[in-house]
Protein backbone atom coordinates (compact mmCIF):
# COMPACT_ATOMS: atom_id res chain seq x y z
CA UNK A 1 0.00 0.00 0.00
CA UNK A 2 1.62 3.37 -1.35
CA UNK A 3 0.75 6.78 -2.64
CA UNK A 4 2.59 9.24 -4.41
CA UNK A 5 1.64 12.77 -5.87
CA UNK A 6 4.49 14.54 -7.41
CA UNK A 7 3.46 18.11 -9.50
CA UNK A 8 4.42 20.06 -12.39
CA UNK A 9 3.69 23.38 -13.52
CA UNK A 10 3.26 24.64 -17.15
CA UNK A 11 1.33 27.63 -18.70
CA UNK A 12 0.45 29.16 -15.06
CA UNK A 13 -1.05 25.95 -14.04
CA UNK A 14 -0.25 23.45 -11.59
CA UNK A 15 -0.82 19.89 -12.36
CA UNK A 16 -0.69 17.37 -9.78
CA UNK A 17 -0.40 13.50 -10.07
CA UNK A 18 -1.88 11.11 -7.46
CA UNK A 19 -1.00 7.30 -7.92
CA UNK A 20 -1.69 4.40 -5.11
CA UNK A 21 -3.95 3.81 -2.55
CA UNK A 22 -5.18 6.63 -0.58
CA UNK A 23 -6.30 5.63 3.09
CA UNK A 24 -5.67 6.18 6.90
CA UNK A 25 -1.78 5.22 6.33
CA UNK A 26 -0.21 7.46 3.34
CA UNK A 27 -3.75 10.01 3.84
CA UNK A 28 -1.45 11.98 6.23
CA UNK A 29 1.31 12.24 3.59
CA UNK A 30 -0.74 13.49 1.06
CA UNK A 31 -2.49 15.96 3.30
CA UNK A 32 1.29 17.51 3.89
CA UNK A 33 2.08 17.46 0.33
CA UNK A 34 -1.24 19.26 -0.60
CA UNK A 35 -1.07 21.54 2.59
CA UNK A 36 2.75 22.69 1.02
CA UNK A 37 0.73 23.63 -2.41
CA UNK A 38 1.13 27.27 -2.37
CA UNK A 39 -1.78 29.02 -3.70
CA UNK A 40 -2.00 32.20 -5.16
CA UNK A 41 -4.76 34.39 -6.23
CA UNK A 42 -5.94 33.05 -9.68
CA UNK A 43 -3.73 29.55 -9.93
CA UNK A 44 -5.56 27.16 -11.39
CA UNK A 45 -4.92 23.46 -10.06
CA UNK A 46 -5.28 20.26 -11.61
CA UNK A 47 -5.21 17.39 -9.73
CA UNK A 48 -4.84 13.98 -12.08
CA UNK A 49 -6.60 11.31 -9.75
CA UNK A 50 -6.71 8.75 -12.97
CA UNK A 51 -3.88 6.27 -11.20
CA UNK A 52 -5.41 5.97 -7.78
CA UNK A 53 -7.15 2.39 -7.19
CA UNK A 54 -8.36 2.79 -3.63
CA UNK A 55 -9.98 6.35 -1.30
CA UNK A 56 -11.96 6.44 1.08
CA UNK A 57 -13.42 8.78 3.23
CA UNK A 58 -9.94 10.08 5.19
CA UNK A 59 -8.79 10.82 1.22
CA UNK A 60 -12.43 12.41 0.26
CA UNK A 61 -11.91 14.51 3.35
CA UNK A 62 -8.30 15.68 2.20
CA UNK A 63 -9.61 16.73 -0.98
CA UNK A 64 -12.31 18.75 0.65
CA UNK A 65 -9.89 20.37 3.05
CA UNK A 66 -7.99 21.49 0.26
CA UNK A 67 -10.89 22.54 -2.01
CA UNK A 68 -11.70 24.70 0.65
CA UNK A 69 -8.86 26.33 1.17
CA UNK A 70 -8.15 27.09 -2.73
CA UNK A 71 -11.55 28.79 -2.25
CA UNK A 72 -11.05 30.96 0.59
CA UNK A 73 -7.31 31.69 -1.50
CA UNK A 74 -8.85 32.56 -4.31
CA UNK A 75 -7.45 29.39 -6.45
CA UNK A 76 -9.60 26.94 -8.70
CA UNK A 77 -9.22 23.39 -7.80
CA UNK A 78 -10.39 20.58 -10.03
CA UNK A 79 -10.00 16.85 -9.92
CA UNK A 80 -9.90 14.96 -12.89
CA UNK A 81 -9.25 11.10 -14.09
CA UNK A 82 -12.06 9.66 -11.97
CA UNK A 83 -12.65 5.84 -11.90
CA UNK A 84 -16.34 5.24 -11.84
CA UNK A 85 -15.90 4.11 -8.16
CA UNK A 86 -14.07 7.02 -7.74
CA UNK A 87 -16.69 9.06 -9.42
CA UNK A 88 -19.71 7.57 -6.98
CA UNK A 89 -18.18 8.25 -4.09
CA UNK A 90 -17.82 12.15 -4.69
CA UNK A 91 -21.72 11.51 -6.22
CA UNK A 92 -22.28 9.88 -2.74
CA UNK A 93 -21.09 12.63 -0.62
CA UNK A 94 -22.90 15.27 -2.59
CA UNK A 95 -19.13 16.18 -3.62
CA UNK A 96 -19.52 15.96 -7.45
CA UNK A 97 -22.26 18.84 -6.84
CA UNK A 98 -19.54 21.46 -4.76
CA UNK A 99 -16.78 20.68 -6.73
CA UNK A 100 -15.61 20.83 -10.14
CA UNK A 101 -14.98 16.59 -11.20
CA UNK A 102 -14.34 15.56 -14.64
CA UNK A 103 -14.71 11.61 -15.06
CA UNK A 104 -11.98 9.05 -16.68
CA UNK A 105 -14.13 9.21 -20.26
CA UNK A 106 -13.98 13.03 -20.45
CA UNK A 107 -10.71 13.31 -19.86
CA UNK A 108 -10.23 11.29 -22.74
CA UNK A 109 -12.51 12.99 -25.15
CA UNK A 110 -10.93 16.23 -24.57
CA UNK A 111 -7.48 15.02 -25.81
CA UNK B 1 24.97 4.12 47.79
CA UNK B 2 27.67 3.03 50.03
CA UNK B 3 26.01 -0.57 50.22
CA UNK B 4 26.17 -0.57 46.05
CA UNK B 5 29.63 0.71 46.27
CA UNK B 6 31.01 -2.27 48.33
CA UNK B 7 29.16 -5.21 46.20
CA UNK B 8 31.04 -3.85 43.45
CA UNK B 9 34.27 -3.81 45.04
CA UNK B 10 33.98 -7.21 45.65
CA UNK B 11 32.39 -8.54 42.12
CA UNK B 12 35.75 -6.44 40.77
CA UNK B 13 38.27 -7.49 42.77
CA UNK B 14 36.60 -11.48 42.75
CA UNK B 15 36.44 -10.97 38.75
CA UNK B 16 40.55 -9.60 38.62
CA UNK B 17 41.37 -12.74 40.62
CA UNK B 18 39.37 -14.87 38.59
CA UNK B 19 38.70 -13.48 35.05
CA UNK B 20 35.72 -16.43 34.71
CA UNK B 21 32.17 -16.48 33.12
CA UNK B 22 30.39 -17.05 36.12
CA UNK B 23 32.39 -13.82 37.82
CA UNK B 24 31.09 -11.90 34.73
CA UNK B 25 27.29 -12.98 34.57
CA UNK B 26 27.60 -11.52 38.33
CA UNK B 27 28.19 -8.62 36.80
CA UNK B 28 25.82 -8.69 34.59
CA UNK B 29 22.76 -9.21 37.34
CA UNK B 30 24.44 -6.42 39.29
CA UNK B 31 23.71 -4.23 35.89
CA UNK B 32 20.31 -4.85 36.06
CA UNK B 33 20.13 -3.51 39.74
CA UNK B 34 22.11 -0.07 38.91
CA UNK B 35 19.52 0.21 36.27
CA UNK B 36 16.55 -0.38 38.41
CA UNK B 37 17.96 1.78 40.87
CA UNK B 38 18.01 4.83 38.45
CA UNK B 39 22.07 4.87 39.33
CA UNK B 40 23.37 7.16 36.20
CA UNK B 41 25.97 6.31 34.32
CA UNK B 42 28.57 8.78 35.86
CA UNK B 43 28.07 7.37 39.33
CA UNK B 44 28.82 4.16 37.90
CA UNK B 45 32.13 5.51 36.43
CA UNK B 46 32.68 6.88 39.88
CA UNK B 47 31.97 3.56 41.65
CA UNK B 48 34.56 1.76 39.80
CA UNK B 49 37.15 5.14 39.96
CA UNK B 50 36.85 4.06 44.07
CA UNK B 51 36.60 0.21 44.03
CA UNK B 52 39.60 0.92 41.57
CA UNK B 53 41.15 2.56 44.05
CA UNK B 54 40.46 0.48 47.08
CA UNK B 55 41.84 -2.87 45.41
CA UNK B 56 44.69 -1.05 43.87
CA UNK B 57 45.98 1.62 46.39
CA UNK B 58 49.66 1.55 45.08
CA UNK B 59 48.42 2.59 41.81
CA UNK B 60 45.76 5.82 42.93
CA UNK B 61 47.50 8.66 41.27
CA UNK B 62 48.15 7.96 38.04
CA UNK B 63 44.67 6.94 36.81
CA UNK B 64 42.53 9.27 38.58
CA UNK B 65 42.81 12.51 36.07
CA UNK B 66 41.70 9.73 33.65
CA UNK B 67 38.08 9.14 35.39
CA UNK B 68 37.85 12.04 36.28
CA UNK B 69 37.66 12.77 32.98
CA UNK B 70 35.83 10.03 31.85
CA UNK B 71 32.73 10.68 34.50
CA UNK B 72 32.39 14.40 32.89
CA UNK B 73 32.06 12.81 29.71
CA UNK B 74 29.41 10.55 31.30
CA UNK B 75 27.44 13.26 32.56
CA UNK B 76 26.11 14.08 29.05
CA UNK B 77 24.71 10.25 28.55
CA UNK B 78 23.03 10.87 32.22
CA UNK B 79 20.88 13.25 31.35
CA UNK B 80 19.87 11.33 28.20
CA UNK B 81 19.09 8.58 30.52
CA UNK B 82 17.08 10.89 32.85
CA UNK B 83 15.23 12.26 30.07
CA UNK B 84 14.66 8.81 28.36
CA UNK B 85 13.32 7.61 32.29
CA UNK B 86 10.56 10.71 32.24
CA UNK B 87 9.46 10.38 28.82
CA UNK B 88 8.85 6.74 29.54
CA UNK B 89 6.66 8.11 32.60
CA UNK B 90 4.88 10.46 30.19
CA UNK B 91 4.13 7.67 28.13
CA UNK B 92 2.54 5.58 30.40
CA UNK B 93 0.34 8.43 31.65
CA UNK B 94 -1.09 9.26 27.90
CA UNK B 95 -2.01 5.92 27.55
CA UNK B 96 -4.10 5.72 30.87
CA UNK B 97 -5.83 8.66 29.36
CA UNK B 98 -6.26 7.75 26.39
CA UNK B 99 -7.54 4.36 28.37
CA UNK B 100 -9.69 6.74 29.89
CA UNK B 101 -11.10 8.83 27.07
CA UNK B 102 -11.91 5.53 25.25
CA UNK B 103 -13.73 4.33 28.26
CA UNK B 104 -15.88 7.59 28.75
CA UNK B 105 -16.55 7.49 24.51
CA UNK B 106 -17.97 3.64 25.01
CA UNK B 107 -20.19 5.01 28.05
CA UNK B 108 -21.61 8.32 26.50
CA UNK B 109 -21.76 7.34 22.94
CA UNK B 110 -23.72 3.89 23.56
CA UNK B 111 -26.59 3.33 21.75
CA UNK B 112 -29.90 1.96 23.26
CA UNK B 113 -32.10 0.22 20.54
CA UNK B 114 -35.94 1.03 21.60
CA UNK B 115 -37.65 -1.81 22.15
CA UNK B 116 -41.46 -1.26 20.65
CA UNK B 117 -43.76 -3.77 20.35
CA UNK B 118 -44.90 -2.75 16.60
CA UNK B 119 -42.00 -2.18 14.90
CA UNK B 120 -39.37 -4.96 14.62
CA UNK B 121 -35.81 -3.13 15.32
CA UNK B 122 -31.82 -4.53 14.97
CA UNK B 123 -28.59 -2.83 14.75
CA UNK B 124 -25.11 -4.10 15.00
CA UNK B 125 -22.03 -1.82 14.98
CA UNK B 126 -18.51 -3.38 14.84
CA UNK B 127 -15.84 -1.17 15.47
CA UNK B 128 -12.51 -1.56 13.19
CA UNK B 129 -10.24 -0.57 15.66
CA UNK B 130 -11.00 0.58 19.58
CA UNK B 131 -12.83 4.10 19.18
CA UNK B 132 -15.67 3.34 16.83
CA UNK B 133 -16.32 6.12 14.08
CA UNK B 134 -19.78 4.74 13.14
CA UNK B 135 -22.61 6.12 15.61
CA UNK B 136 -26.73 5.32 15.43
CA UNK B 137 -28.64 6.96 17.60
CA UNK B 138 -32.50 6.56 17.82
CA UNK B 139 -35.31 8.86 19.08
CA UNK B 140 -39.01 7.91 19.52
CA UNK B 141 -42.02 9.08 20.75
CA UNK B 142 -44.00 6.21 22.61
CA UNK B 143 -45.51 4.11 19.60
CA UNK B 144 -46.15 6.62 17.32
CA UNK B 145 -43.02 7.59 16.19
CA UNK B 146 -39.13 6.31 15.90
CA UNK B 147 -36.59 8.25 14.05
CA UNK B 148 -32.94 6.73 13.87
CA UNK B 149 -29.77 8.74 12.85
CA UNK B 150 -27.12 6.48 11.14
CA UNK B 151 -23.68 8.39 10.95
CA UNK B 152 -20.44 7.52 10.10
CA UNK B 153 -17.48 10.26 10.59
CA UNK B 154 -14.23 10.72 8.35
CA UNK B 155 -11.30 10.74 10.38
CA UNK B 156 -10.63 8.55 12.79
CA UNK B 157 -9.14 8.51 16.46
CA UNK B 158 -9.74 11.22 19.45
CA UNK B 159 -10.77 14.18 17.00
CA UNK B 160 -13.78 11.57 15.24
CA UNK B 161 -15.00 11.05 18.55
CA UNK B 162 -14.82 14.63 19.57
CA UNK B 163 -17.08 15.71 16.72
CA UNK B 164 -19.36 12.39 17.03
CA UNK B 165 -20.29 13.89 20.69
CA UNK B 166 -21.06 17.08 19.01
CA UNK B 167 -23.15 15.11 16.60
CA UNK B 168 -25.05 13.32 19.80
CA UNK B 169 -26.12 16.12 21.24
CA UNK B 170 -26.83 17.95 18.66
CA UNK B 171 -29.83 15.28 17.87
CA UNK B 172 -30.26 15.09 21.56
CA UNK B 173 -31.62 18.92 21.57
CA UNK B 174 -33.52 18.46 18.75
CA UNK B 175 -36.73 17.56 21.03
CA UNK B 176 -40.47 17.81 18.91
CA UNK B 177 -38.19 18.58 15.47
CA UNK B 178 -36.69 15.51 15.15
CA UNK B 179 -39.73 13.99 12.75
CA UNK B 180 -38.40 16.37 9.56
CA UNK B 181 -35.11 14.37 8.43
CA UNK B 182 -34.34 17.55 5.82
CA UNK B 183 -34.70 20.15 9.02
CA UNK B 184 -32.38 17.58 11.64
CA UNK B 185 -30.09 17.29 9.04
CA UNK B 186 -29.75 21.28 8.25
CA UNK B 187 -29.30 21.68 12.02
CA UNK B 188 -26.54 19.22 12.80
CA UNK B 189 -24.61 20.58 9.71
CA UNK B 190 -24.76 24.22 11.28
CA UNK B 191 -23.80 22.70 14.37
CA UNK B 192 -20.15 20.46 12.64
CA UNK B 193 -19.53 23.29 10.39
CA UNK B 194 -18.80 26.02 12.76
CA UNK B 195 -16.90 24.06 15.21
CA UNK B 196 -14.74 21.56 12.97
CA UNK B 197 -11.79 21.37 11.13
CA UNK B 198 -12.13 21.67 7.07
CA UNK B 199 -11.06 18.05 6.82
CA UNK B 200 -13.41 16.46 9.82
CA UNK B 201 -17.16 15.56 8.00
CA UNK B 202 -20.09 13.49 9.03
CA UNK B 203 -22.18 11.37 6.65
CA UNK B 204 -25.44 10.50 7.81
CA UNK B 205 -28.93 9.34 7.12
CA UNK B 206 -32.00 10.08 8.72
CA UNK B 207 -35.00 8.36 9.08
CA UNK B 208 -38.30 8.96 10.72
CA UNK B 209 -40.73 6.31 10.80
CA UNK B 210 -44.60 7.16 11.46
CA UNK B 211 -45.43 3.96 12.79
CA UNK B 212 -49.06 4.90 12.94
CA UNK B 213 -49.09 5.34 9.67
CA UNK B 214 -46.81 3.79 7.79
CA UNK B 215 -44.74 6.16 6.10
CA UNK B 216 -40.69 6.64 6.21
CA UNK B 217 -39.83 9.82 5.86
CA UNK B 218 -35.62 10.00 4.92
CA UNK B 219 -32.48 12.56 3.99
CA UNK B 220 -29.23 12.14 3.28
CA UNK B 221 -26.20 13.77 4.30
CA UNK B 222 -23.80 11.99 1.81
CA UNK B 223 -24.24 8.54 3.26
CA UNK B 224 -24.75 5.80 1.61
CA UNK B 225 -28.17 4.96 0.53
CA UNK B 226 -30.41 3.00 2.86
CA UNK B 227 -32.47 -0.21 1.16
CA UNK B 228 -36.07 -0.91 0.91
CA UNK B 229 -37.70 -4.33 0.20
CA UNK B 230 -40.78 -4.25 -0.52
CA UNK B 231 -42.44 -7.80 0.63
CA UNK B 232 -45.35 -7.64 -1.80
CA UNK B 233 -43.37 -6.58 -5.09
CA UNK B 234 -40.23 -8.62 -3.58
CA UNK B 235 -37.49 -6.32 -4.76
CA UNK B 236 -35.54 -3.86 -3.59
CA UNK B 237 -35.34 0.02 -3.64
CA UNK B 238 -32.66 2.03 -3.18
CA UNK B 239 -33.48 4.92 -0.92
CA UNK B 240 -31.42 7.79 -2.65
CA UNK B 241 -31.52 11.13 -1.91
CA UNK B 242 -29.12 14.18 -2.60
CA UNK B 243 -27.16 15.89 -0.18
CA UNK B 244 -23.75 17.23 0.88
CA UNK B 245 -21.94 15.72 3.79
CA UNK B 246 -22.10 17.53 7.13
CA UNK B 247 -19.55 19.90 7.58
CA UNK B 248 -18.90 21.30 4.21
CA UNK B 249 -20.53 24.04 3.97
CA UNK B 250 -22.83 26.20 6.29
CA UNK B 251 -25.94 26.63 4.58
CA UNK B 252 -26.26 22.82 3.08
CA UNK B 253 -29.97 21.75 1.54
CA UNK B 254 -31.10 18.28 2.31
CA UNK B 255 -33.91 16.67 -0.12
CA UNK B 256 -37.17 15.51 1.63
CA UNK B 257 -38.70 11.83 1.08
CA UNK B 258 -40.90 9.54 2.00
CA UNK B 259 -41.97 6.18 1.04
CA UNK B 260 -44.85 3.97 2.14
CA UNK B 261 -44.35 0.79 3.86
CA UNK B 262 -46.48 -2.26 3.67
CA UNK B 263 -46.41 -5.32 5.98
CA UNK B 264 -43.55 -7.55 6.45
CA UNK B 265 -41.41 -4.32 4.66
CA UNK B 266 -37.86 -3.82 5.48
CA UNK B 267 -35.63 -0.73 5.66
CA UNK B 268 -31.80 -1.30 5.92
CA UNK B 269 -29.40 1.28 6.99
CA UNK B 270 -25.44 0.83 6.70
CA UNK B 271 -22.30 2.51 6.88
CA UNK B 272 -19.54 2.29 4.05
CA UNK B 273 -17.90 -0.40 5.82
CA UNK B 274 -20.96 -2.43 4.96
CA UNK B 275 -20.98 -1.82 1.58
CA UNK B 276 -16.90 -1.41 0.72
CA UNK B 277 -15.42 -4.83 -0.06
CA UNK B 278 -11.99 -3.21 -0.67
CA UNK B 279 -10.37 -6.77 -0.60
CA UNK B 280 -12.62 -8.18 -2.81
CA UNK B 281 -13.31 -5.53 -5.45
CA UNK B 282 -14.36 -7.77 -8.12
CA UNK B 283 -17.69 -8.52 -5.87
CA UNK B 284 -21.13 -6.71 -6.32
CA UNK B 285 -21.45 -6.12 -2.56
CA UNK B 286 -24.96 -4.90 -3.10
CA UNK B 287 -26.37 -7.85 -4.58
CA UNK B 288 -24.69 -9.97 -2.33
CA UNK B 289 -26.58 -7.68 0.69
CA UNK B 290 -29.54 -8.07 -1.12
CA UNK B 291 -29.72 -11.53 -1.46
CA UNK B 292 -28.61 -12.04 2.21
CA UNK B 293 -31.33 -10.36 3.38
CA UNK B 294 -33.88 -12.22 1.48
CA UNK B 295 -32.62 -15.22 2.18
CA UNK B 296 -32.98 -14.40 5.80
CA UNK B 297 -36.08 -12.01 5.97
CA UNK B 298 -37.95 -14.44 8.29
CA UNK B 299 -35.65 -13.80 11.19
CA UNK B 300 -36.19 -11.03 13.57
CA UNK B 301 -34.39 -7.63 12.96
CA UNK B 302 -31.57 -8.36 15.07
CA UNK B 303 -30.61 -11.78 13.69
CA UNK B 304 -30.59 -10.31 10.44
CA UNK B 305 -28.00 -7.65 11.34
CA UNK B 306 -26.05 -10.41 13.09
CA UNK B 307 -26.47 -12.31 10.21
CA UNK B 308 -25.10 -10.00 7.94
CA UNK B 309 -22.00 -9.61 9.81
CA UNK B 310 -20.76 -12.79 10.29
CA UNK B 311 -21.47 -13.22 6.43
CA UNK B 312 -19.90 -10.63 4.91
CA UNK B 313 -16.96 -10.69 7.51
CA UNK B 314 -16.60 -14.66 6.04
CA UNK B 315 -17.04 -13.25 2.48
CA UNK B 316 -14.32 -10.53 2.77
CA UNK B 317 -11.78 -13.46 4.88
CA UNK B 318 -11.92 -11.87 7.84
CA UNK B 319 -10.01 -8.83 6.93
CA UNK B 320 -12.61 -6.00 7.25
CA UNK B 321 -11.31 -2.39 6.69
CA UNK B 322 -13.74 -0.69 8.42
CA UNK B 323 -16.20 0.04 10.83
CA UNK B 324 -19.21 -1.98 10.39
CA UNK B 325 -22.69 -0.70 11.26
CA UNK B 326 -26.04 -1.93 9.91
CA UNK B 327 -29.32 -0.72 11.51
CA UNK B 328 -32.67 -2.75 10.43
CA UNK B 329 -36.39 -2.12 10.80
CA UNK B 330 -38.76 -4.48 9.87
CA UNK B 331 -42.22 -3.45 9.57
Amino acid sequence: MDMMIHFKEMDNKLYGFVEGEIDTFTASRLREELEAVKITEGLEIELNLSKVNYMDSTGLGIFVAFYKRALRENGKVKLVGLSNRLQRLFEITGLSDLMDIETDKKVELRK
Amino acid sequence: MKQLESQYEKILSDYMFDQSEKNLYIAQNFTRQLIQKNISPEDVVNIHKNAVGKIFPDRVGEDQPAYDFLIEVMVHYGMAHREHQSLLQIQAEYEMEMKIATNIQKTLLKTVVPQLSSIDIGMISIPFRKMNGDYVHFLHDREDYLSVAVTDVVGKGVPAALCMSMVKYGLETLEYAYKDPSYVLEVINRVIEKGVDDSMFVSMFYGCLDIQNSIFSYASAGHEPALHYSAKQGKFFSLEAKGLLLGVLSESKYSYNEIFLEDKDIVVMMTDGVTEFRSREDLNSREIITSLIVENKHVSAQQLCNILYKQIEKILDFKLSDDFTVVIIKN
